[in-house]
């Protein structure tokens, strides 16, 4: 079975805003940083690049029209995945093991401050008979989850706020980051109520940011690079997209990409055999949720090992010490390629102060966020 | 690197084309899925995973479409994706399907387009004035058809082609989906007719247009092993190809779709065709306006630069010619829901290569090709069946 | 999986034979047609919505520079000194070269016709009172055939149609410096240069 492994990863600066540049202009600085690194030039030697973007965040349609030049792929095989960058990840991983394709770049961008109405463009994403016409933010549909989920599992809203703190403290540590701080858990149980129980701190604000990265297969990789990081296992899962037929408590997206994801990689421990993990927080509940969801623990105890401390960067099993989306930053479909980023780094050993050490093995996961109920799961190795 | 694992087609569905349905486009997308399934003999128990394609959202008034459509796909608790390159989306989605199971992750794989352009008000057409570039484009407040008339005309002066020529396409087509169950224009119009329509943007006049459509198609995919148990007759999939240009289109030279080439090219190099004109037997070709299907003839390498309209005059296109293009009726005649337009050509394909169309049927047609285009005159998707 | 000819477990799947052509067995094709009247006289249920999505999109260094010079009156491009092309509307990368662009670089308001059409129907589908013509120009002083798209007037629309206008040669009509935006329509239109073939 062929072989893929991730050789080279770029990304712009993470910033709150950017209005000094185009997103044309900051794909280029990413793809430039991948290209570099993984020792290649796209005009030659890449078979298939892949945009991961939705035209209602870009204000555009057909937001593949505008990709390929600054991705030095002008008449080159080029498409869009209308979902996040593990998506594109994944689809590349598909491409690459067919044979057809030897070394595929993914890219993936936000540039959530040219969006002037996020709350108007989520609610665009909802059901137009049942949802819509309901008004308000969207996001009042995350306050519900996280009632059921607190409810199901008797995690409570402390729990919740260190999942904030930890992950804001992570990011102060990471260059990649727009939202790293040294706050408390009552800086977050007091900060502004927003979507009860939600607090405004557990809420990862949007930020803007490209990042590219070059996947090849085997004998192509191990030409280019000391430190291929092999792509052991891929899965992902759409849940109905209908509010009212949801299970509310559990993410059973999350739990069906991993499993697809753990069989592959032939992990059946997951709580021993994984080093580190990367996982969806844009809300401070769903990193407990999707904890459990991927089986580091029992349901209910995600909670538990927070307050152990195991799940701190130094703890036994780390979970998000790039900072997460609370602490870096929610990059809307850039997201899941930015876990892949840090899994890389981490692997490689280049992650500086965020080091885990002795990472082997990482897992990134993905929740396409508002109104969905869709997420991937990519997991990551030094070794094969 | 040699491709190991083949793929076939083994089911093909799709709705009627209209104007507008009633049908939601969740409800399009699950009666073609379920026809395609149904007539494949298989259950949404037997399918693996789901791709969807379908193109802007701004027709059917929902951002992230395809995570709305999904449950109507058949892709609840499904490994599922969306994938999109605007009008080339009816040709790529087989093509993402054909990975999906070559890369030997799945066996089985359900692939749909849909398009609703109906919802969009005053007029599906204004969905389109997003898609140009909104600082240096779209103040200028341009109309879709403009822009590709600036295609056509050049086109047109290149190779010094008139009208009377492009509008054999037209009449061919709308004449051959009088044959198609599902076409929502068919007719029996003549060249006259086409000049004497109401201009829109010289040259482009109404009837070398095609509608603005509502509709969905699907196809099921099988790896080898289970398609050979599924059906005595699976349609190969060989050869798969796309590619895009630069966004510049102000830039290029539009007489000749240069990233129609490059995408057949990589279809061709993966079948093994040499001479494309020769091995193709027949040929669904996008024909969204009728220069198009021209333009593509030769883009496709099936005509020389410029001889694509000598080659429809002498009648080689017709169903009964040496090289049938768009016996379908192509989108001319069956209609233009986008993302799912390309799909109606790739269900085409395969009932020709089976010898289920009918009275559409071209005899004796074992290698097809379908080919879709779309952004700004950017992408070219090929796709390479055989019997 | 079983062959063609298994029976499912559901009841309503026929069996279908060897041989049995399965496109053939369908009846019908699934999908029921509209008319705009049904919509009006209140035959089917609808529901509206207006979507709310602004966007303030950053034009980035490159197109920022581009609009700035248009306010003077200017068209600016961007060279690539790899390949040597003068590029317009200007790009901070070369996609040829995949490697950022070297210098700005003012170019004329004049140039050609590489393509045009003429529209009779507004952006929303409307018809228009008078035809306009647009048309990719090929501006004077950048690599061949850089085009931008706009307007043009002052021509004879028979001549139009009968494919006169391909290479003539044209010349902005600004605003009026005060009027002037920062955008591509501070360039009313394109007209044709008088005395030159």
């Amino acid at each position: 079975m062929r072989k893929v492994a991730i050789i080279g990863v770029g990304s712009t600066e993470i910033r709150s805003t950017t209005p000094d540049v185009s997103y044309k202009e900051m794909m280029f600085e990413a793809a430039t940083k991948a290209y570099e690194e993984a020792g290649i030039d796209p005009r030659k030697d890449v078979d298939s690049f892949i945009t991961s973007a939705e035209d209602y965040w870009e204000g555009y349609s057909i937001f593949d029209e505008f990709v390929p030049d600054q991705l030095g792929a002008v008449l080159k095989p080029v498409f869009t995945v209308s979902a996040d960058g593990l998506f594109g990840i994944i689809n590349a991983y598909m491409q690459i093991r067919t044979g057809l394709i030897d070394i595929a770049v993914v890219e993936a961008h936000s540039k959530a401050s040219d969006m002037l109405t996020f709350e108007g463009i989520v609610a665009f994403a909802l059901d137009p008979i049942y949802n819509r016409p309901l008004g308000g933010h969207p996001f009042y549909i995350a306050g519900l989850e996280m009632m059921r989920y607190l409810c199901e599992t008797d995690t409570t809203l402390e729990e919740c706020a260190m999942v904030v703190v930890k992950n804001k403290k992570n990011a102060l540590d990471n260059p990649y980051a727009a939202f790293g701080a040294k706050i408390t858990v009552e800086d977050v149980l007091n900060s502004e109520p927003m979507f009860h129980p939600l607090k405004r701190l557990e809420i990862s604000p949007l930020a803007d940011g490209a990042i590219v990265m070059v996947l090849a297969a085997e004998e192509v990789a191990k030409r280019l690079t000391d430190t291929p990081i092999w792509v052991k296992g891929v899965g992902w899962c759409s849940d109905t997209p209908q509010l009212e037929s949801r299970d509310w408590g559990r993410a059973i997206y999350a739990e069906i990409s991993a499993k697809m994801a753990y069989k592959m990689a032939k992990i059946t421990q997951p709580q021993k055999e994984i080093d580190l993990v990367e996982i969806d927080d844009k809300f401070s509940y769903k990193e407990l949720q999707h904890m459990e969801a991927l089986g580091l623990c029992e349901r209910g105890e995600a909670g538990i090992l927070l307050r152990e401390g195991a799940t701190q960067r130094d703890g036994d099993l780390p979970v998000n010490p790039s900072g997460g989306s609370l602490g870096c930053g929610n990059l809307l479909e850039a997201d899941g390629l930015k876990k892949a980023m840090e899994l890389v780094l981490q692997l490689r050993g280049e992650a500086g102060k965020r080091q885990v050490p002795d990472a082997k093995t990482g897992v990134a996961q993905v929740w396409r966020g508002i109104p969905t109920a869709t997420g991937a799961v990519v997991i990551l190795s030094r070794e094969y | 690197m040699l491709i190991k694992k083949r793929v076939a087609v083994v089911g093909a569905g799709m709705t009627l084309f209209r104007r507008r349905m009633l049908e939601t486009g969740r409800e399009m997308c699950w009666e073609a899925a379920k026809m395609a399934l149904d007539s494949a003999g298989l259950t949404l128990k037997d399918i693996d995973c789901v791709v969807l394609g379908t193109a802007p959202d701004a027709f059917d008034g929902q951002h992230m479409k395809g995570e709305y459509l999904l449950d109507g796909a058949g892709a609840w608790r499904k490994p599922y994706v969306r994938v999109y390159v605007g009008g080339g989306t009816g040709v790529f989605v087989p093509i993402a399907g054909w990975w999906h199971v070559a890369s030997g992750l799945f066996d089985t794989c359900l692939v749909i387009g849909e398009e609703k352009m109906s919802p969009c008000h005053p007029h599906p057409q204004y969905a389109f004035s997003t898609i140009w570039d909104p600082i240096l484009t779209r103040p200028l407040e341009p109309n879709l058809i403009w822009i590709f008339a600036l295609e056509m005309h050049r086109y047109m002066h290149k190779y010094g082609i008139k009208k009377e020529d492009i509008a054999l396409v037209a009449v061919k087509n709308k004449r051959n989906a009088l044959d198609h169950p599902c076409a929502q224009i068919p007719a029996k119009i003549t060249v006259e007719d086409v000049l004497n329509s109401e201009v829109l943007v010289w040259p482009v006049q109404r009837l070398d247009i095609s509608p603005v459509s509502d509709g969905a198609a699907a196809v099921v995919l099988c790896s080898e092993d289970v398609a050979k148990k599924v059906t005595d007759s699976p349609v190969w999939i060989d050869g798969v190809g796309w590619c895009l240009d630069s966004t510049y289109w102000t830039n290029r030279e539009l007489a000749y779709p240069k990233y129609v080439e490059y995408a057949a090219r990589m279809a061709y190099k993966m079948a093994g065709i040499h001479n494309p004109p020769k091995e193709i037997d027949v040929a669904e070709v996008y024909d969204p306006f009728d220069y198009k299907e021209l333009h593509h003839m030769e883009g496709l390498q099936l005509a020389r630069k410029g001889e694509a309209p000598k080659l429809t005059k002498e009648g080689v296109t017709q169903r009964d010619g040496d090289l049938p293009i768009n016996p379908s009726g192509g989108l001319l005649g069956v209609g233009n829901p986008i993302g799912a337009a390309g799909m109606m050509k790739v269900c085409e394909i395969f009932w020709q290569l089976r010898g289920e169309a009918g009275k559409r049927q071209v005899p004796d047609a074992r290698t097809g090709l379908a080919q879709a285009w779309g952004d700004l005159m950017q992408v070219g998707t090929v796709i390479i069946m055989r019997s | 999986m079983g062959r063609s000819n298994a029976s499912r477990n559901s009841n309503n799947y026929e069996i279908i034979k060897e041989g049995e052509k399965v496109s053939e067995k369908i009846k019908e094709y699934p999908g029921h047609a509209l008319k705009a009247e049904d919509f009006k006289e209140g035959k089917v249920l609808t529901t509206k919505w207006r979507p709310n999505a602004k966007y303030a999109w950053s034009a980035g260094i490159a197109v920022s520079r581009f609009l700035k010079e248009l306010k003077n009156g200017k068209i600016i491009a961007r060279k690539c000194n790899k390949c040597g092309r003068i590029m317009v509307p200007p790009r901070m990368f070369c996609e040829w070269c995949f490697k950022p662009t070297d210098e700005w670089v003012y170019v004329k308001d004049t140039g050609r016709i590489v393509t045009y059409s003429i529209s009779y129907i507004s952006a929303e589908r409307g018809r228009l009172e008078k035809p306009m013509v647009v048309a990719v120009i090929a501006i004077d002083g950048a690599s061949e055939n850089m085009g931008i798209l706009h307007k043009v007037e002052g021509v004879d629309i028979e001549e139009a149609k009968a494919g006169k206008l391909f290479g003539m040669r044209v010349k902005a009509v600004w605003k009026p410096p005060e009027e002037r935006e920062g955008a591509i329509t501070d360039i009313m239109y394109f007209k044709p240069l008088e005395g030159e073939g």
